[in-house]
């Protein structure tokens, strides 16, 4: 009975929504119940994690059909703690969105939309079967839709329509995948297929559907060639969504290359090489791209396509020290990208602007601010003790482990140019002097809302930069979390056998 | 048959390709269509094609005598047809509003986001 505990976080979130809908025009009661069930969401998910810590691999068989036939749900470290992060930045951002967005969009079902985005988001770490994982992407892409256009601004609109397109063509490929695999196996069930796939004679059909996954989840983890959806889209809807976007959306695609290289298509060397070539590139595109950026959110957005290609490199070496790593930076990424879009809203809302050139000041008005700021950005550089440091041994002592130097040299090109631009970001927004900027009439500046308001805005900072903080500072314990997880992956035997164990 | 279904599939799928990449947002989505289909199709296909002989154990028997059409293939495509009638009806409001403020239906002319602001 205990066992299902692990759906819990999942149906909460779709109650969750569903009770919103109930309060269509009561926005107050809407932001209330928001976060209140974000609350209870993060408590439920923490006790998830919690048993699933102590207790191991947990399984679900939906409706009772014993796996392989049936869809199952099942909880491995990685899962749990996935969803862990999910409950987390949805309790930021939903306080964020609380105070940020505007009435006009939550009008019209930003919150139930929200949690329909959060419920697809758990589902698609918790499922252990492969079309159960397209139906969740799927929600998580229309719920992805509905808030990137909601408001319908010019540059929301085109942004949606190029976002739509390619994530929609991502969809599709992955279907086919799924085709050309159910074809060659006749399974669905992850664990069921990691045996069946090995023992599949016509190899050259298994490569072109594993190469077939890597492109449909590499467009949503937004890696080289198939990223340029997301710079032209991540900056135009409001902060609270980019931020859930840029925190979450691109990493549930790095979670199921993960799944599915750590369990289906397992120790293919030519699958490695490409995927070191192609973390190389994403690295290389993505730091140059943010170099040239004026708009702060377009930098974040070019900052994630680079540091997707350091998980996409551990991936790629696929030795159990390198996935502690990837593990490692997964945890730290979705808090510190989370945060970082959030802090390109209070900066807008502050100065009606995201220019860097533009902007300036902030060091000399708002100190305090400033150094909150201070926490995200340079964690996101790495600056040892904080967060993004440590991923980065593992990754670059593995590199030199096994000989791949030219991934090293890009990570530490990738860790250097981070740092310029940051520096830059940094001299530009809050040292340099503070310019004139004409003021917009209709715009609600930040000095002018009430102090309730400026909570909203400050308060899910300052939860995340405390949670990157003790990433920091705690990294022996996620360092802990990472190598089981680590372990877990690589020896996906005792995965397999929970999932196909029905008694 | 199969081979009749693969050309189909073959088709469609190059056809829905090349539709998206025309520079109209309204051949963009029947490119999505066409794409979907063919995606649909190939599921039911890789199925393996079995006919006449429903998946239902006789009445005498406790398990299939014979081999019988998978159900599974058509309960994915069912769910696939679903969610992808979802994504175009989207896809088409989504096109309509777009035409309605940016005035153009060219996807070239939309650079409103690539503008350095």
């Amino acid at each position: 009975m205990m066992q299902q505990l692990i759906i819990y976080p999942l149906l909460f979130q779709l109650f969750l929504s569903i009770v919103l809908m109930f309060f269509w025009n009561k926005i107050n009661a809407q932001k209330v119940i928001s976060i209140a069930g974000s609350i209870i969401a993060v408590i439920l998910s923490s006790y998830v994690f919690y048993y699933v810590w102590e207790n191991g691999t947990q399984k679900v068989n939906a409706g009772n059909w014993d796996a392989p036939f049936g869809i199952v749900f099942v909880a491995d470290t990685l899962a749990v703690t996935l969803v862990l992060l999910t409950a987390l930045s949805g309790l930021a951002v939903s306080i964020f969105s609380a105070g940020s967005v505007i009435k006009d969009r939550l009008r019209f079902g930003y919150f139930p939309i929200f949690h329909f985005l959060l419920l697809g988001l758990t589902g698609a770490f918790l499922t252990g079967d492969l079309f159960n994982l397209y139906v969740w992407f799927e929600i998580i892409i229309i719920s992805s839709f509905v808030l990137i256009t909601i408001g319908g601004e010019k540059a929301q609109l085109e942004g949606a329509v190029k976002y739509f397109t390619l994530n929609i063509l991502a969809s599709t490929i992955f279907l086919t995948a799924i085709a050309v695999l159910y074809g060659l196996t006749g399974s669905l069930n992850m664990a069921d297929l990691a045996g069946k796939v090995a023992a599949v004679e016509n190899r050259g059909l298994v490569e072109v559907a594993a190469i077939l996954f890597l492109i449909g989840f590499g467009t949503k983890a937004s890696i080289f060639p198939l990223y340029f959806w997301l710079p032209a889209s991540y900056h135009t809807p409001p902060a609270a969504v980019s931020a859930i976007f840029g925190g979450l959306l691109t990493k549930v695609g790095v979670y199921a290359l993960i799944r599915v290289f750590t369990l289906i298509f397992v120790g293919d060397v030519f699958l490695g090489e490409i995927l070191m070539v192609l973390a190389i590139l994403t690295i290389f595109s993505g730091g140059v791209g943010a170099l040239v950026q004026n708009n702060v959110r377009k930098v974040f957005s070019y900052l994630i396509i680079c540091h997707i290609g350091y998980m996409i490199a551990g991936l790629g070496m696929f030795t159990e020290i390198a996935i502690t790593g990837v593990i490692f930076y997964l945890i730290h990424d979705i808090m510190v990208k989370t945060n970082l879009f959030m802090v390109s809203g209070i900066i807008f809302k502050i100065k009606s602007s995201n220019s860097m050139r533009a902007l300036g000041g902030f060091y000399a008005n708002y100190p305090k601010l400033s150094l909150l700021i201070f926490i995200p950005l340079f964690s996101l550089v790495g600056i040892p003790p904080l967060s993004g440091f440590w991923p980065k041994i593992s990754l670059i002592g593995e590199g030199f482990a096994t000989e791949n130097y030219w991934t090293v040299a890009a990570i530490i090109f990738a860790s250097f140019i981070t740092l310029v631009i940051i520096a830059k970001l940094w001299a530009e927004v809050f040292w340099k002097d503070a310019k004139e900027i004409p003021e917009k009439p209709k715009f609600e500046y930040f000095s002018d809302i009430s102090k309730a308001r400026k909570t909203q805005f400050i308060l899910p900072i300052v939860f995340l930069s405390l949670i990157s903080l003790y990433i920091g500072f705690g990294a022996e314990h996620i360092q802990l979390l990472s190598s089981r997880i680590a372990n877990e992956l690589m020896n996906s035997q005792q995965y397999i056998d929970t999932v196909l164990n029905n008694s | 048959m199969e081979i009749l279904l693969a050309i189909l599939v073959g088709l469609l799928y190059a056809s829905g390709i090349y539709m998206i990449l025309r520079r109209s947002l309204v051949k963009l989505i029947i490119g999505i269509i066409l794409l979907g289909n063919g995606a649909n199709l190939l599921i039911f296909l890789l199925g393996r094609i079995t006919k006449g002989l429903p998946p239902i154990i006789p009445e005498n028997s406790k398990v299939f005598l014979e081999a019988y059409a998978d159900p599974v293939p058509q309960a994915l495509i069912l769910t696939a047809i679903v969610i992808s009638f979802g994504l175009q009806s989207f896809a088409i409001i989504l096109v309509k509003r777009a035409h309605k403020v940016v005035r153009t239906d060219d996807l070239d002319e939309m650079n409103a986001t690539d503008e350095d602001s």
